[in-house]
């Protein structure tokens, strides 16, 4: 047994463990959930496009101790947002806060649903429109060829 | 006049297309910061010996703060040389070097430093808080900070000879205290 | 040698390519075969000649040849057997490799199947293929030289990229490329009805089979990238909305919406116009995403490289988009419209819905990737947009399109009377309310949830009474059960094998409502011996260990799981490849129909005495690979060959 040990404790000082000590996870108030929303709003600075809740990485698991020490202080989830936009600037959001030029963002999908909308309405108008103007005289069928063209219509093949 | 209307939807591509080729001008890694302008965040570690290294111990002295790691290669291979030359060069005017570490391995910094000959205080930010307080999110990164302790410029990605003595003259210029 | 072999071929190529496509259009103007036939010679010889390159630098990658640079940077002497073969394209050289040869292979069975139906059509589309085979093999030659020799040659290469070494690395990029350049082959035909004005249903009818095949090979794509993620990444997630996962998602979009009111067009020979844009924007999305994958200009974590490459494609899409929309604008008079429509409530516009939806969802993943360059270049302030972003956009639309998914197959043509409506849509809608309120007593709080599990229940249920009808009708004719549901299955393929396919949507959308809705996390420190509890599971930390493999340094822990009984023992464990300045994260986790548990390795103790580990319970996940499954089924269906209809 301790032959395995030793050859673990060589191993490990041979590769050596990150320096960051562990994140202590004493009797602190701060529910994990807490740290886990804030942490999905911001972005892991050292990835692409990851929240600091996803990423692996060392980086994201030091921010996400920083929100654990800042909330266990008593910062309200806002704050801790604040905090570290004051350092990195909005870029750490991974959202854009709706606000001047970033509500294009938001309002110019909303827009482009309605204007599909709108036109695909404008289209359908046109085309009942043009159907109406155009009445084929009524064809007389009998109740069997009326019950079968019926099924054909509806199976749709 | 109506016939002209539809030669608009291959116009419609153009603004997307500039807006494309206008992407090539940035980089996508450089962000600027909102700490330029403002007090730098205090901070108290140990350095690799183990002396004490206060950020507010050196107010009063212009600071080149470094961010760096002995994984960054090549941009920290490069810039080290270039700051151990002008810490000897800038010492004895108040000017103090200051290296921080991130995300790295003790062994490797002290590596690091002893074959680069670093004789200025380096400290190793463990707990990464630090880098976060600084906003890096990349290294090298370097802080220069002024004698008010303010940060004044931020310059990421190696710094040369030219960009050290540039700002670093520019701050010594200026008064001591407001 | 090899490198000069290769290089050689991939110039001849290029030439035989250009030469291709010019005989070709000169051939389709003048009408002499001749001309057609040396185009189909040439492009004959460039499947050939890249084929040679593809075998010759998997050669290079089987034996070592380090003097060849891609090889040196892609390969070490510990890199396994198979990662060495599949290697080839895990990097740019080799993934603009892999374009260039199934596009050369699509033109080969471009030439055999078209060659003597399309005799309008087909040399324009042959010369449109050979034209944008040519700028991929100009890529190759120019930006991104496969065969670029290396001196000195080193002793031993850099070796793949860790995260590449999985077999999702084997599948993911050549399925996703099959539905990329899957996708050239309507476009060409596109630009063929365009040329020769012949925009009736010709070339839809033609590239029908073609359409499905890329759209399916596009979402086995997308999904296998999310498996690979899921499992390999180590973030516990499955799309990240990251630009690139968005620039392959956002031809699925408009793939799907094409592959919809392609429909229309064959019933009732409306849309002809915006079928033709649909599958330009299509390809003109697909070309943006090769431009986005290697630019650099919007920042990913696929992002190959920066450099002179991303300005040849970006010059690429210009000339693309500016052709054939110049075409569109050119042929405008010719697309007089001839729709009409009894009532509002139709099929029809169940379609047109869906299109709109659809397209809107491209639109909005579009800009949302697009905007953080915006907001530079007018405001000069980087933004982020991410998944919190397109998440709250986007699932709105995507619940929408799953309740169409429901009414627009048994919805009647031109007009839905009330009582159509009635015999359709009255069960499935009163069990989709059932279902909202049987998940609000079983404690669905979640709006969304509750929202989705009513709507997959309608939509499920739709299909079911249109196929318990069908059979019925059948079973009164005479026929009975199993022969009756298997002859409607292959008589109407392509109709049921879309049912089937749908309801691998719906699946897929179940897991991905469980994922985000119940899914439970926690990040916690432990000391050897101690547990966590997460969702009814006890994890005990039992210690580390180290290893070490042929090409990587490895660090396990192991957890042992529990929830009641002894489950098994997970290994979640930190790669460390002297190549790579970080470690790698290697995820553990236990797959299970209702739920997924995902560990992942953090900080450790260098003696081994404590590690922090994030613990992940994942529900309904393994719904989205299984729903998946059922998609390669319909769509298999759908392909196959049409049974004559007997009337």
């Amino acid at each position: 047994m301790s032959r395995v040990r030793i050859a673990v404790l060589a191993a490990l000082a041979l590769i050596g463990s990150v320096a960051s000590p562990i994140a202590a996870q004493t009797a602190t108030p701060v529910s994990e959930d807490a740290v886990h929303d804030i942490a999905l709003q911001l972005r892991c600075v050292v990835c692409q496009n990851l929240s600091v809740a996803d990423s692996p990485s060392e980086m994201a698991s030091q921010m996400r101790a920083i929100i654990r020490e800042r909330l266990a202080a008593g910062e309200s989830p806002t704050e801790v947002q604040r905090y570290f936009v004051d350092r990195y600037g909005e870029w750490i959001l991974l959202s854009p806060p709706r606000r001047g030029f970033n509500l294009l963002v938001w309002l110019l999908p909303l827009a482009a649903v309605v204007v599909g909308l709108a036109t695909a309405g404008a289209l359908v108008w046109r085309w009942t429109r043009r159907r109406r103007g155009v009445r084929p005289p009524p064809v007389t069928v009998d109740a069997a060829m009326s019950e079968r063209i019926r099924r054909e219509l509806e199976s749709g093949s | 006049m109506k016939r002209l209307w539809r030669w608009l939807i291959p116009l419609a591509a153009v603004p997307v297309l500039v807006l494309l080729a206008y992407g090539f001008r940035l980089s996508p890694r450089d962000i600027p910061s909102p700490l330029v302008g403002r007090p730098a965040p205090g901070f108290a570690l140990a350095t690799l010996e183990g002396a004490p290294l206060e950020l507010a111990t050196h107010r009063g002295k212009v600071v080149v703060l470094n961010f760096w790691a002995s994984w960054c290669y090549p941009a920290c291979y490069e810039e080290a040389p270039v700051l151990e030359r002008n810490w000897r060069g800038y010492r004895e005017r108040g000017v103090v070097v200051v290296g921080v570490d991130v995300q790295d391995k003790r062994e490797a910094a002290l590596k690091f430093v002893g074959d680069f000959g670093l004789t200025f205080p380096v400290a190793q930010d463990l707990k990464g808080t630090v880098s976060v307080d600084y906003g890096v999110y990349g290294v090298p990164e370097t802080f220069f900070l002024d004698r008010q302790g303010r940060i004044r410029v931020k310059h990421v990605g190696a710094v040369t000879d030219d960009v050290f003595r540039t700002t670093v003259d520019r701050l010594l210029a200026e008064a001591a205290s407001p | 040698m090899t490198a000069d072999l290769g290089y050689g071929m991939t110039l001849i190529a290029l030439g035989l390519a250009v030469y291709g496509g010019v005989a070709a259009g000169a051939g389709a103007r003048t009408g002499r075969l001749a001309l057609i036939e040396s185009a189909q010679h040439a492009a004959l010889g460039v499947f050939v000649l890249v084929t040679s390159c593809f075998a010759l630098l998997t050669y290079a990658f089987l034996t070592f040849d380090f003097s060849v640079r891609y090889v040196a940077t892609n390969t070490n002497l510990g890199t396994p057997f198979y990662y060495r073969i599949t290697g080839v394209w895990g990097a740019l050289e080799g993934s603009i490799i892999l374009w260039s040869w199934m596009l050369a292979l699509y033109t080969i069975i471009l030439i055999v199947r078209h060659r003597v139906g399309a005799r309008e059509l087909y040399p324009w589309a042959l010369a449109t293929m050979l034209g944008i085979l040519a700028f991929f093999l100009l890529v190759m030659t120019v930006a991104a030289p496969p065969f670029q020799r290396q001196a000195p040659v080193p002793a031993d290469g850099r070796g793949l990229n860790p995260l590449l070494e999985d077999t999702g690395m084997i599948t993911h990029p050549v399925a996703l490329y099959l539905g990329f350049t899957g996708f050239t082959v309507p476009f060409a035909f596109a630009m063929a009805a365009l040329i020769t004005g012949r925009i009736g249903d010709t070339w839809l009818v033609l590239t029908r089979r073609w359409t499905i095949v890329a759209w399916y090979f596009l979402s086995l794509g997308l999904l296998i990238g999310g498996w690979w993620s899921y499992h390999v990444l180590g973030w516990g997630g499955y799309w990240a909305w990251d630009p690139v996962e968005n620039a392959a998602f956002m031809p699925w979009l408009t793939g799907t919406a094409f592959l919809h009111s392609v429909m229309i067009q064959e019933r009732r020979r409306m849309l002809r116009l915006w079928n033709i844009s649909l599958v330009i924007l299509t390809f003109g999305l697909t070309l943006f995403g090769t431009f986005l994958t290697r630019s650099g200009v919007i920042a990913s974590v696929h992002a190959f490289t920066q450099g002179s490459i991303g300005i040849l494609f970006l010059g690429f899409l210009a000339l693309v988009l500016l052709t054939a929309l110049g075409l569109v604008a050119w042929r405008w008079e010719t697309f007089r419209s001839e729709g009409e429509l009894d009532s509002v409530v139709s099929r029809e516009s169940a379609f047109l819905l869906n299109n709109v939806l659809l397209v809107a969802a491209a639109f909005t993943v579009f800009f949302g990737t697009v905007f953080p360059l915006l907001s530079e270049a007018v405001r000069g302030v980087k933004v982020s947009v991410g998944a919190p972003f397109f998440n709250q956009v986007n699932i709105p639309l995507f619940l929408s399109l799953v309740f169409l998914m429901g009414v627009g197959p048994l919805i009647a043509w031109r007009r839905a009377s009330l009582d159509n409506l009635k015999r359709n849509f009255l069960w499935p809608v009163a069990l989709g309310i059932a279902a909202a309120a049987a998940a609000f007593a079983l404690g669905v709080r979640s709006l969304l949830a509750a929202l989705t599990c009513a709507t997959t229940v309608f939509v499920a249920a739709t299909i079911a009474v249109d196929f318990t009808r069908a059979t019925r009708a059948r079973l009164r004719v005479g026929e009975s059960l199993l022969p009756a549901m298997g002859g409607l299955l292959l008589r109407h393929n392509r109709r049921y094998g879309g049912f089937v396919v749908h309801l691998g949507i719906l699946i897929i959308a179940l897991g991905v409502m469980g994922s985000h809705a119940w899914s439970v996390q926690t990040e916690t420190t432990l000391h050897r011996g101690e547990t966590a509890e997460l969702a009814g599971y006890r994890f005990r930390f039992d210690g580390l260990t180290a290893v070490e493999e042929s090409n990587h340094f490895k660090v396990v822990g192991a957890l042992t799981v529990s929830n009641g009984r002894v489950l098994g023992v997970l290994r979640p464990a930190k790669k460390f490849y002297p190549q790579e300045q970080a470690p790698i994260a290697y995820v553990d986790y236990r797959l299970g129909l209702r739920e997924d548990l995902y560990l992942v390795l953090g900080d450790f103790a260098r003696d081994g005495s404590q590690a922090t580990i994030k613990l992940q319970v994942n529900r309904l996940v393994s719904w989205i690979w299984i729903g998946g499954v059922v998609l390669t089924l319909g769509a298999l269906l759908a392909i196959l060959p049409e049974r004559h209809k007997s009337v």
